[in-house]
């Protein structure tokens, strides 16, 4: 079983101007079996979190920790911190030219499982997960994300979670621009992985909508680059009522 | 040079004839020579040589050049497969083509003795080898490659080793023959290589090349594409690893002059170079000439380019020049790429760690190339050998 600890995480992003600090000191832990909600304004910080989990390389740690059962993840690699457990589903995912879907996806298996999976259950495996989010068998052959829809982009990155199985996944904003059939899709898809309760979902998004689909068990206001409260379901539906309006204020007021 | 202009608007009266540079009017109207002293010595500012680093030509452009050392050729005799080593003057030498700048000139003004293939029926795969004269040394080498009617033969010319090449490489598809030709640089680092190559293509025969260019420190490929009758179809296919410091010309043209032909241009290139060095640098010019005659033609070329760092330039210049509407199709494209740091960071994301992430993108982007290679030997060789050009830089 699985644990994500994020302590006192400090990040900054560098900009004309110099650096800038975004996030300011983050609190949180994700056991396994766990489905946290992490939800904000537009510019509170909380896609820079998934991007800093993860390691992009535009975002620089300046204090604080990350640790995956215990194991200092700042210390990994990008393609590490994947095959030690950690996923990102993407708000953006990015068209890779030339590469094959099919291709990808074995890759990336065969990174995170440390073996090439063997090719007839593998072929198997991924058009049942294909059939699984409604995603048409010739996507196989078109190249990673080229031309695809907002909506095409987020099954795929739902389809590369059932395939890869993280312990953690963090979902960035997986539920923006999706409409209602593909929204219930997709959600049936994070549920799936979560449902044997061995992993840990970060759902990071704007809107309550997908919380209809996808229940989570914590709810975090994330505002001024930290989580600022923490509660229960019934935090959701108070934001969905009241908004974010007094947070942003009680965060303002704080910095 | 300077004498006054006749015939000119009265505002106008008076004008000196100008001494400069003509501009050619068209790809089409290029000055040919097998002389190498009818052409002036490019200085590089020429529309032709504009890309090229002239001081890394050694000579070959100046005249300076020696022309001393001899390029092996050897050839893979088997049935249907006749070599013949013969004179200038024999009447075959020439009649794909003939210079359209000084390098290649030159090259024809050496060369001692040219070697003549003739393809006959259906013979297995040929492979032509032709060795550098070694470093330090230049030469002059002149091949032709030829069909029988309605022969289908597979062709591949291994270029290989160090020094100066200067060359002028004539293929002549008779009627309704075939010809799959593959041709590789494949040099070692200090080697330059300069090569002319006149196809020329029969009535209904089909060319299928492909030039791969891995090695070399300067390799300049100026193909010409001429149809000796309708019906004729060539597809040019290339592909290109430039590393750091390395520079890497292809100069096309396909001269569409008679009706019914076809002729269809992929090029891709990658670049990759590094910090503190010479840029890695391709350059593709991709001329296409439609002549008022050549009705109902089909043609499309298209340059690709993959830049997999920073450090490197790739230059791209597609050209259509159309003398007729009635044609059946024509359509020229470029684009170039950057591997970038969000590709990267979405692949690693996945697992993948970084040089199995780059492997990952040249692998598709030379893919379509690659798997149209004639045999499987030689389409393994060549991906170890571009993922020996990734494994240099990747470090």
């Amino acid at each position: 079983m699985s644990t994500l600890e994020i302590k006192d995480l400090h990040a900054s992003v560098t900009t004309e101007d110099g650096p800038k600090e975004i996030l300011r000191g983050v609190n949180l832990t994700v056991r396994a079996g766990e489905t946290h909600a992490i939800m904000g304004p537009n510019g509170s910080g909380k896609s820079t979190l998934a991007y800093a989990i993860a390691g992009h390389p535009k975002y620089e740690i300046t204090s604080g920790e990350v640790l995956l059962d215990g194991e200092n993840v700042l210390d990994m690699t990008v393609d590490e911190r994947a095959r030690a457990g950690l996923f990102l589903a993407m708000q953006y995912p990015v068209e890779v030219p030339g590469v094959s879907m099919a291709n990808f996806l074995r890759s990336a298996a065969t990174a995170v499982r440390g073996e090439a999976p063997k090719l007839r259950t593998w072929v198997k495996e991924v058009k049942g997960a294909m059939n699984d989010l409604d995603i048409d068998p010739d996507f196989a052959d078109r190249s990673v994300n080229e031309g695809f829809s907002g909506g095409e982009k987020k099954r795929h990155e739902v389809l590369q979670l059932a395939l890869l199985k993280p312990k953690i996944a963090v979902l960035d904003e997986t539920d923006s621009g999706l409409d209602v059939d593909a929204l219930r899709v997709v959600s049936e898809g994070v549920n799936r992985y979560r449902e044997g309760g061995e992993t840990g979902v970060v759902l990071i998004t704007h809107y309550t909508r997908i919380l209809q689909y996808i229940k989570p068990d914590h709810v975090h206001v994330f505002a001024a680059g930290r989580v600022v409260e923490s509660g229960g379901p019934e935090l959701a539906d108070d934001l969905e009522k009241n908004g974010y309006e007094r947070f942003v204020r009680a965060a303002g007021a704080a910095v | 040079m300077t004498e006054v202009v006749s015939g000119l608007a009265p505002e106008l009266k008076g004008a000196k004839r100008g001494s400069g540079i003509v501009p050619e009017a068209s790809a089409g109207e290029r000055f040919q020579s097998t002389d190498v002293e009818a052409f002036e010595v490019p200085g590089g500012r020429e529309e032709n040589w504009r890309f090229t680093p002239m001081k890394r030509l050694r000579g070959l452009h100046d005249g300076t050049a020696m022309f001393a050392g001899t390029a092996a050729v050897s050839v893979t005799e088997t049935d249907g497969v006749t070599v013949e080593t013969v004179g200038r003057d024999d009447s075959r030498v020439g009649q794909a083509g003939i210079p359209a700048d000084r390098v290649a000139a030159a090259a024809w003004s050496a060369f001692r003795e040219a070697t003549v293939v003739t393809l006959d029926g259906t013979p297995e795969p040929v492979t032509v080898t032709v060795d550098g004269p070694g470093a330090g040394e230049s030469a002059a080498l002149h091949l032709q490659l030829r069909t029988t009617p309605h022969t289908e033969a597979t062709v591949v010319l291994v270029q290989r080793g160090s020094g100066v090449l200067a060359d002028n490489l004539e293929v002549v598809l008779a009627d309704g023959s075939r010809l799959n030709l593959v041709v590789t640089d494949e040099w070692a680092d200090d080697a330059v290589h300069v090569a002319a190559h006149h196809l020329s293509i029969g009535r209904d025969a089909t060319l299928r090349a492909i030039a791969v260019s891995l090695g070399g420190d300067l390799v300049r490929v100026s193909p010409t594409v001429r149809y000796a009758g309708p019906g004729g179809d060539a597809e040019l296919l290339g592909l290109g690893f430039a590393d750091a410091g390395q520079h890497l010309e292809q100069r096309l043209l396909v001269d569409h002059a008679v009706p019914n032909c076809k002729s269809n241009v992929l090029y891709k290139n990658a670049l990759q170079g590094v910090k503190g060095t010479t840029n890695a640098h391709t350059v593709w010019i991709g001329d296409v000439l439609i002549r008022a005659a050549a009705e109902n033609t089909e043609t499309f070329e298209f340059n690709r380019n993959l830049v997999l760092t920073e450090h490197a330039r790739a230059d791209s210049v597609p050209n259509l020049e159309i003398e007729t509407g009635e044609i059946a199709g024509a359509g020229h494209a470029s684009a170039t790429g950057r591997f970038d740091d969000e590709q990267l960071f979405y692949l690693q994301s996945r697992g993948i760690p970084e040089d199995v992430a780059r492997r990952l993108v040249v692998r598709g982007f030379f893919g379509e190339i690659l798997q149209r290679l004639p045999t499987p030997e030689l389409r393994e060789r060549l991906e170890a050998a571009i993922e020996a050009e990734l494994a240099i830089a990747g470090a």
